[in-house]
């Protein structure tokens, strides 16, 4: 056996061709690496828990859409026409599945891979940098979102539940969504330490899923409470992506944009921090 | 390769690493010997760039690790003291994916994959996840795993902890070819057998500072003697009958099951203390160890 092969590039040459780039101590380039990872990882899994996060706002969508929505008249959209239950509902319930589709890889997977799995001690002690790690394991969640999105899409369109082509772009921003809670999601992850402060993640989770204007409007609620919602990310996102569907448009939207950009770049800020000190200090 | 000058860690007020020199050389295996806290996994993660030290210099193939963490782990293969194996993958895929890490192309993997595979012989495993492997199997797959980037240094943190006598002379085979072929090796143990084996040179670590260093049989020659006599005579009776022993041999260690002497002749010994009328419940004459050399050092035993 030789160790030492003819191939020119090494993983030394690689890492020197690197070494003069700004933050070349954090990041490399390879997040792709670690996508790769998941998927060959995801392969030889079970694909039934990964459809079961799919099924559930699907399931939500026919139980009060043509369900509870059998009921409820009066719906509007953005600018006051009468919209059916189930179209009102549907927009809020393919941002909750961009956000659980991401939330499942960025806090309960992370978690096992951090302190049990012990994966990203293995990938910190080869070539990678921090940053690599976090888009990575980022953009694996992220695309588990806007899987969950697409395939809710694919419902939604045949059900007549998208009436404006603008509807379209929702799948862009569910990109969005699923970016924002993906990399939020790691970031606070990063900092548990234990199961009990994991279980606080669901416990905010699923109330924020059920008052976030996902089946009802805000004005409802009393005015300050109205302007806690509001600062909630679901919030901002069901709100996008409603005012999508009916082609709508307001410029609060290019402020949810900008939500979403800011929590994504702070969660990559405080992940990639977070396992600098964790594994490289 | 490593030069290592007054390398410090500190915790707050704890050195977990006090000031300790060492330089290791291309080709040979260097070992850290010492029981469990005295400092060598924190020395090997500054070394393999996983940690920032707090003092001191640390040159790693004339690069510091501090500045140029990412270079310096593409030089290094790391063997971990608990596996951290990728178990949602199979055998070959965890080294392909190991060596994606680095940055190598697919067409390099796949032949590298299947070379690697032979040398740890895990033929008959490729297509399995790791949670089907034997500790010793999984060890090898992670020596593996620390070549794939083809390392001039391979860091091995207690590679056979846990493992069964033949699963570690298996381990043991497979990095003497290693080191045949160039391999620079480091080493941490506290088995005293396996640094002797494996290691060229190494040194002694307790509390974060060095306490010695040489070559296994320079060690032994500077701080223990040629054999040693083991005696027992039942835990209660051992130091009361320890003193009557005193002037036999080169020196006495009384453990709490044992009584060590250390004398050139051990044979001779034992018949001295049969002749002065004591009958040890039983009697061992054997070779100087690196554990008598860590005993004389410390005044305490590798393993507790």
């Amino acid at each position: 056996m030789s160790l030492q092969s003819l191939v020119a590039e090494t993983a030394v040459s690689i890492a020197e061709r690197r070494a003069k780039r700004l933050g070349a101590g954090f990041y490399s380039g390879r997040q792709l690496m670690i996508i790769e990872r998941s998927y060959k990882a995801l392969r030889s899994s079970s694909w039934l828990v990964v459809l079961s996060g799919f099924v559930e706002p699907v399931f939500y969508l026919a139980a009060f859409g043509f369900g509870v929505g059998q009921l409820i008249h009066g719906m509007t959209d953005g600018n006051g026409h009468p919209v059916s239950y189930g179209a009102y509902i549907a927009p809020a319930l393919l941002a909750s599945s961009a956000m659980n589709g991401a939330i499942y890889d960025s806090t309960w997977n992370v978690f096992f891979k951090m302190h049990f799995a012990k994966l990203y001690e293995g990938m910190m002690s080869t070539s990678l940098g921090a940053l690599d790690v976090a888009l990575g394991e980022i953009g694996w969640a992220l695309l588990r979102g806007l899987a969950y999105a697409i395939g809710f899409m694919a419902v939604m369109i045949p059900l007549g539940l998208v009436p404006s082509a603008w509807g379209l772009l929702s799948v862009a921003a569910a990109v969005l969504v699923a970016f924002g809670f993906a990399s939020f999601g790691m970031a606070v992850t990063s900092f548990i330490k234990s199961f009990h402060g994991m279980n606080w993640i669901n416990f905010v989770l699923l109330p924020m899923f059920l008052f976030s204007g996902t089946f009802y409007p805000l004005s409802v609620y009393p005015q300050w409470l109205q302007v806690i919602v509001q600062a909630m990310p679901l919030w901002q996102g069901v709100d996008l992506m409603r005012n999508l569907n009916f082609g709508t448009f307001n410029w609060h939207m290019l402020g949810e944009v900008a939500y979403f950009v800011v929590m994504i770049v702070l969660g990559l800020i405080f992940t990639t921090r977070r396992l600098t000190a964790l594994f490289m200090r | 390769m490593i030069v290592a000058k007054a390398l410090t860690k500190t915790y707050g007020d704890f050195k977990a690493v006090d000031a300790i020199d060492f330089k290791v050389k291309r080709g040979e295996a260097f070992g850290l010997l010492g029981p469990n806290g005295a400092g060598k996994s924190t020395t090997m993660r500054m070394i393999g760039a996983t940690l920032q030290r707090s003092g001191g210099d640390l040159q790693i193939l004339g690069k510091d690790p501090n500045t140029h963490g990412p270079e310096i782990r593409a030089h290094l293969g790391v063997v971990p003291q608990q596996d951290n194996l990728d178990r949602e993958l199979k055998v070959w895929e965890n080294l392909f994916i190991y060596g994606r890490y680095f940055g190598l192309s697919r067409k390099f993997l796949k032949a590298k994959v299947e070379e690697l595979i032979g040398f740890v012989k895990l033929e008959d495993k490729r297509d399995v996840k790791v949670d089907a492997l034997s500790g010793g199997m999984k060890r090898r797959l992670t020596i593996a795993r620390g070549l794939v980037n083809e390392p001039e240094i391979l860091m091995l943190d207690e590679p056979t902890t846990g493992l069964d006598p033949q699963a570690r002379h298996v381990l043991w085979d497979r990095l003497f070819r290693l080191k045949e072929q160039g391999v620079t090796l480091v080493i941490t143990t506290h088995y005293m057998d396996e640094a002797e084996q494996l290691c060229d040179r190494l040194i002694v670590m307790d509390k974060g500072k060095i306490m010695a260093e040489g070559s296994p049989a320079e060690l032994i020659r500077d701080y223990s003697s040629r054999e040693v006599v083991e005696v027992r005579f039942g835990s209660a009776k051992n130091a009361e009958v320890a003193p009557h022993l005193e002037g036999l041999g080169e020196r006495i260690e009384v453990l709490p099951d044992r009584i060590l002497i250390y004398a050139e002749n051990g044979e001779q010994v034992l018949h001295q203390i049969t002749t002065k009328g004591f009958e040890p419940l039983t009697s061992l004459v054997r070779r100087s160890s690196l554990e008598d050399v860590f005993l004389r050092l410390t005044g305490r035993t590798l393993v507790d």
